[in-house]
């Protein structure tokens, strides 16, 4: 069964420099999309990708992974909405590329499916009464 | 059967006025006809939810001891720069006053994460407030510098003073040029990428009562929660604007300038606002209601998405460069349905202003007249319409020559 997941890895200091996700393509036949990459000052390393390719590997690739000292996260809970703060104008609706914000038809309230959202960070900036965020 | 506010309050008092939302009353209309609804229905109630630059609060701090005149001094309140150009201890803190340290737009495009309509909306949430004050000392207010903490629980005053709001119909922002715009109505992608409008249409207030017959000076109004006034036309008002054959602004065309005690405000009704690329302002809620005096003002709250027309303006160039031409226009059905068609292009549409928090506003609104909360007032006297002339003008540039 093939699957396709995002997910959010933490990279301690040490293994940084080290050569890593590319062992997901060469040893275990997944794919990856990189969504988001960076190094903190603290050397901690930071990287959203879309991790496909058959549910045994993909098992093994996450198993791999935890084991050399990654820390893993699913990425839907990463981007959050404040629901104190959402005014539900709808600003975020023609803003997000790829349409993880609805209306409801009858209330026009909107809704965020996290399920949907790459966490690229454009609605965090465009939301007017900055409800949306982003946990990393 | 024409009625007056008095004897709709006496209604209100008695637990018996008929009390609905300009949503309602449409299909109210539709069921009963005119004249049977003109008679039993007392109060349509109207609401917006939108960001509304033009808004202000005003404050009297109290004074220090010594006395320092803040007045022609300078203040920061937590950062950002309120006017001083008044008495002592009067300050005026503007939506989109911003902290002097604000980068702005020198990394484009700007967050503009803080300023005056955050400081407006902390002051209402009751959060404390870091006043930072210098000025020049005079025989009679001797004291030169001052850092302290202030609360609008413990301030003289603060009273919430909008000079223009609940704008009677707006632009539906596009950009037709290559590359992405912020703009005060969002990021605006290119080659119609989408398009941003900004009212409730049906149930926003100064559509429901096109000419102004009962919204005046002194009318009493939902204001950021509680209970506020109008207290003059706002600024830009322009009542001699396109209209439908039913008095429809089919342009931005009248305003209210409005005004309320802060302290009974809410902060879920007054929320600092930042705009991309473009500023901070505040979104303000507000609910007017409309005592149904005759048939023809009830007539005017039928009003639906499908009758109004707003205009679809380039935001890219008409606006910035002060050109009147108009893409298109579209009516706020069209637009509360998620998608136009402009220049045979399907457009995906995104709107500014809460259409949920309108219906919250104008339900609310409903629920305190009939619970003999809230009574009309008589408006002491009318906003200006189309035989006052008024029109909206540019600024009349003259170089200065040496």
């Amino acid at each position: 069964m093939a699957v396709s997941k995002r997910i959010v890895l933490r990279f301690p200091g040490r293994l940084v420099d080290r050569p890593i996700v590319s062992r997901l393509v060469r040893d275990y036949n997944l794919d990856f999309n990189i969504l988001k990459a960076s190094v903190t000052p603290e050397e901690e390393g930071l990287l959203v990708l879309e991790l496909s390719g058959k549910q045994s590997d993909y098992d093994k690739g996450i198993r791999y992974l935890t084991e050399t000292g990654v820390r893993i996260q699913a990425l839907s809970q990463d981007v959050t909405r404040n629901e104190e703060r959402c005014t539900h104008c709808g600003a975020c609706l023609t803003i997000c590329p790829t349409g993880a914000f609805g209306r409801e038809l009858q209330t026009l309230r909107v809704i965020f499916d996290n399920e949907k959202c790459l966490a690229c960070g454009l609605c965090i900036k465009t939301c007017p009464p900055r409800a949306m965020e982003l946990h990393f | 059967m024409a009625k007056t506010i008095n004897e709709i309050n006496e209604k209100i008092n008695k637990g018996e006025a008929v009390v609905v939302t300009a949503n309602e009353i449409i299909d109210f209309v539709k069921e009963k006809g005119i004249e049977k609804a003109a008679q039993e229905v007392d109060v349509v109630t109207t609401g917006t939810f939108g960001p509304m630059c033009s808004s202000s609060a005003y404050i009297n701090v109290g004074h220090t001891s010594p006395r320092m005149k803040l007045g022609g001094g300078r203040v920061l309140l937590n950062d950002v720069p309120a006017y001083t150009g008044l008495a002592a201890v009067d300050l005026l803190i503007g939506a989109t006053a911003i902290p002097d340290d604000d980068p702005r737009n020198k990394i484009h495009p700007g967050e503009f994460n803080y300023g005056g309509g955050h400081i407006i909306e902390d002051l209402v949430a009751g959060n404390d407030i870091r006043l930072e004050a210098t000025a020049y000392g005079t025989d009679c207010y001797p004291k030169r510098k001052l850092e302290t903490w202030i609360n609008i629980s413990d301030i003289n005053d603060a009273v919430l003073f909008n000079m223009r709001n609940a704008y009677q119909n707006y632009n539906v922002a596009v950009n037709l040029s290559e590359k992405t715009i912020y703009t005060y109505m969002g990021m605006l992608k290119p080659n119609l990428g989408n398009a941003s409008y900004s009212s409730a249409g049906q149930l926003s207030p100064l559509l429901n009562d096109p000419y102004y017959r009962t919204i005046g000076i002194g009318t009493k109004i939902f204001l950021g929660g509680g209970i506020g006034f109008v207290a003059w036309h706002g600024t830009q008002h322009n009542p001699n604007v396109l209209r439908t054959e039913n008095g429809v602004p089919r342009r931005s065309a009248g305003t209210l300038a409005v005004m309320g005690d802060l302290k009974q405000m809410n902060q879920r009704w007054l929320v600092g606002t930042s705009m991309l690329g473009y500023g901070c302002t505040i979104t303000v809620g507000i609910g007017v209601p409309i005592p149904i005096l005759s048939e023809e003002v009830l007539q005017y709250t039928t009003v639906t998405d499908d009758d109004i027309l707003a205009p679809v303006v380039d935001y890219s160039r008409a606006y910035p460069q002060m050109q009147p031409d108009v893409i298109d226009e579209v009516s706020y059905a069209q637009l509360k349905s998620g998608q136009i068609t402009i220049q045979g292009k399907k457009v995906a549409t995104a709107s500014l202003s809460s259409y949920p928090r309108a219906v919250e506003i104008a339900s609310t609104l409903k629920e305190w007249i009939l619970n003999g909360k809230f009574l009309l007032t008589d408006p002491v006297a009318p906003l200006p319409g189309i035989e006052s002339g008024i029109t909206f003008r540019p600024l009349k540039e003259r170089p200065i020559e040496d």
